[in-house]
């Protein structure tokens, strides 16, 4: 699967749980889910079994520690792709 | 006498009892539970909702579920956890069918959707002693580390 095809899936998922003050737009890369783009903890739960259901993958503690900001989970998703 | 282990998480929530919107918790497993409440004629509320038409306000009737279905079942599956936590109710969508009059006994049942990385989301739903359906929805909580 191609880096792009990841980058908009998660967009995809990301954007359902975005609060109402914040613009599907305001997701970039480098964009922070919980400090700049408002999502809570819970719903940081809810985007990591939306990724493993939308990739077919299985994430633990640690990837959810490391799940900091869209490219972070990009870069999650292309190494367990790969492994 | 000692305590059952579910009268036993129900002594323990940290609802005072004007609070605590379970009476007994009549089944429960690692993916559901169901318990039931009464809800009381002198439950302070229904002196002010409705002014001369007491009703169960429908935020009780969604805390009444998220005790049972969130509180209980969440410290259940914790039952080994050695630490004391902390849970909050993060989320509810609950759609309403019929009302609690005063003295009417709720039975709340409630089946594990996941429970993944502290977050436990359950589906609810909500019967009276009729087994006519009060409620249903879903609700989810967090567990809070404390520091």
């Amino acid at each position: 699967m191609k880096k792009e095809e990841i980058e908009n899936r998660l967009h995809n998922i990301v954007k359902v749980y975005l609060p109402q003050d914040v613009n599907s737009k305001d997701i970039q890369p480098d964009s922070h889910l919980m400090q700049d783009l408002g999502i809570n903890s819970a719903h940081l739960v809810d985007i990591a079994l939306d990724v493993e259901d939308a990739f077919d993958i299985t994430l633990d503690e640690k990837d959810m520690e490391e799940m900091q900001t869209v490219s972070d989970s990009v870069h999650i998703v292309l190494r367990k792709l790969e492994s | 006498m000692l305590l059952d282990p579910f009268e036993k998480i129900i002594a323990n929530l940290p609802y005072g009892d004007g609070f605590k919107f379970v009476d007994h918790i009549l089944e429960m497993d690692d993916n559901h539970v169901i318990g039931v409440y009464r809800f009381r004629e002198s439950e302070y509320f229904y002196k002010h909702h409705f002014l001369h038409n007491p009703v169960t306000p429908g935020v009780i009737l969604i805390e009444c579920m998220a005790q049972i279905g969130l509180a209980c079942l969440g410290t259940y599956l914790n039952k080994d956890e050695k630490e004391s936590l902390n849970f909050v109710f993060t989320e509810s969508h609950v759609v309403f069918n019929s009302i609690v009059k005063p003295g009417t006994a709720v039975i709340v049942s409630a089946r594990k959707e996941y429970f993944r990385f502290g977050k436990l989301k359950c589906v609810v739903k909500m019967i009276d002693e009729n087994e006519q359906k009060i409620a249903e929805g879903w609700v989810s909580g967090m567990i809070i580390t404390s520091e």
